[in-house]
């Protein structure tokens, strides 16, 4: 039987959290990659967990081809933003004015493409890269935490900070709010909105690689780590309440914290079933999500 | 300043304008009167770029601008201030209003927003707050002060006393009366045809698409026709 003095549940809990928060950040970066391009544009894109498989697996080539990894991970983030772009000037703007589910649609077309061609590019197998403070595991109440784990907490933390005084404090940041809150009315202001929904196709494609550079040495990474990812983003932003970024970093945090817990305390056979469980909990009791936000009227 | 001509735009298989020419001299201030469903905002929407059209030329200032991005209309000084208002609600007053400079440099926005401040003084009061959170009177002057950020050589207003008070409503056209007479062109769409015919020099009659009349302000008012129809005597 287990032991279950009082010291072993703590280190357990912490264990389960850490591994949780891990796991649940890379969730929330997804997530707020698909707020980011919703809001400005209502287009769920389905190929944002691609973005964290490129991120992951460029750098592992760019490295493997002999570039020093910060300046690989560097340039795998600029694959993925010109990805990004690709994406939105390719497919989503010729089909503007389309309707949602067509959209929809579009955009796993997208992923399926990028899946498809990422093991002609890449390489079908698992690939890790080394952690960015060693590999040695810190104790913390208990618990044996990797070090990289404090590096994909830390790093979601200034993404979303950052991205939080970009749209805070700039103009360009006030015009992607604005295209947000109401399309029409930022053309009639000026604003070039597709501009806007291109940077933040781009910005999404970054902030997606970058949670793949992260992740990657703590859960490997491979051609077709994105098609989950995207559906667990998805689920997390929907948790958190579509369209709000607060919200999607939340409901990815809180998706990952339930599956770990699940996975530790019931059995990892059902920390997914587990996790979609309480989500269509919370969507039947609150269908607007954890954080409700003021429907903008859209025109 | 703006003529458009033979214009013609469909939502998907119906046809909302079929073929309408209006012109808008520099400094005129011209009314468009017509029932609801008649194109007005049609109209405005596809003179400001945000409405297809399928047919017909919009030329402003001598230039062709038909096939222009609604974004650059405005950096050529064509503004519109949409029915409906369409605030950016979740940001704040002076973010609305920075915004509508969106396209010109720090500096000039600074100097319109003493403008605008000087024209609706409750916006400055309100510049902190949430757009959302104003009244329905000061979300209109907040529209139009945001429409006036870009400095427009023409203002096109679509429904600016609709919903509003009547106190409201007076000030709303003394506002244009005091773009007119600062020499900003104005093309106003109003229900409140009586108001907006009065202070206009000329005005157009829109009916299912297509224009029916046309005449000076005060010729329109006198017209049986449109007596009986839109103003109700």
């Amino acid at each position: 039987m287990d032991d279950l003095s009082g010291s072993n549940v703590m280190a357990d809990f912490v264990q389960f959290a850490m591994s949780g928060l891990t796991v649940g950040a890379v969730y929330a970066l997804v997530a707020l990659g698909f707020t980011l391009i919703y809001n400005a544009s209502s287009v769920v894109n389905f190929a944002q967990g691609e973005f964290v498989m490129l991120g992951g697996m460029a750098t592992v080539f760019l490295a493997a081809l002999g570039l020093p990894i910060p300046l690989a991970a560097l340039a795998a983030v600029a694959v993925a933003v010109v990805t990004g772009l690709l994406v939105h000037t390719l497919v989503i703007e010729p089909a503007r004015g389309a309707n949602a589910v067509t959209l929809i649609i579009l955009t796993i077309g997208v992923s399926l493409v990028l899946r498809g061609a990422a093991p002609l590019v890449f390489d079908k197998q698992f690939h890790k890269l080394p952690g960015f403070s060693g590999e040695e595991p810190v104790s913390l109440l208990g618990a044996l935490v990797q070090p990289q784990a404090f590096w994909v907490v830390g790093g979601t933390a200034v993404i979303v900070l950052a991205l939080k005084v970009f749209l805070a404090h700039t103009l360009f940041g006030k015009a992607v709010l604005a295209t947000a809150a109401d399309r029409m009315a930022a053309r009639l202001s000026g604003i070039n909105t597709s501009v806007i929904v291109g940077f933040c196709f781009a910005m999404s494609a970054a902030i997606g690689a970058i949670a793949g550079i992260l992740v990657t040495p703590i859960t490997l990474t491979s051609y077709d780590v994105g098609v989950i990812l995207s559906l667990k983003g998805f689920a997390a932003a929907v948790l958190g309440g579509i369209g709000n970024p607060l919200g999607a970093v939340a409901g990815g945090l809180l998706l990952g914290l339930l599956e770990s817990f699940a996975a530790g305390y019931l059995s990892s056979t059902y920390k997914d079933a587990v996790a979609f469980a309480i989500l269509i909990a919370v969507l039947i009791v609150m269908p607007g999500g954890l954080a409700r936000v003021k429907h903008v009227e859209r025109v | 300043m703006l003529e458009v001509h033979d214009l013609v735009s469909a939502y998907g298989r119906i046809e909302a304008l079929h073929g309408v020419s209006l012109k808008v001299e520099a400094g005129e201030v011209v009314a468009l009167v017509g029932a609801n469903g008649a194109g007005k905002t049609t109209l405005l929407r596809a003179i400001s770029g945000v409405q297809p059209i399928r047919r017909g030329s919009v030329t402003f200032a001598g230039q062709r601008i038909e096939a222009l991005a609604a974004h650059r209309r405005v950096a050529l000084g064509l503004a519109q201030v949409p029915e409906g208002r369409h605030v950016f609600k979740p940001l704040s007053v002076v973010d609305n209003l920075r915004l509508g400079a969106y396209r010109r440099g720090r500096a000039e926005a600074e100097l319109s927003l003493g403008y605008v401040y000087d024209m609706f003084p409750v916006l400055k009061e309100r510049r902190d707050q949430a757009a959302g959170a104003l009244s329905g009177g000061q979300q209109q002057m907040l529209a139009m002060g945001r429409a006036l950020m870009s400095r427009p050589k023409l203002l096109l207003l679509d429904e600016p006393s609709m919903g509003l008070a009547p106190l409201l409503v007076e000030q709303v056209f003394a506002v244009i009366r005091r773009l007119a007479a600062e020499g900003v062109t104005v093309l106003v769409v109003e229900q409140n045809a009586f108001a907006a015919l009065q202070i206009a020099d000329r005005g157009y009659v829109i009916e299912t698409g297509r224009i029916a009349l046309s005449g000076t302000g005060a010729a329109l008012i006198a017209e049986p026709r449109v007596r009986e129809a839109y103003l109700g005597l």
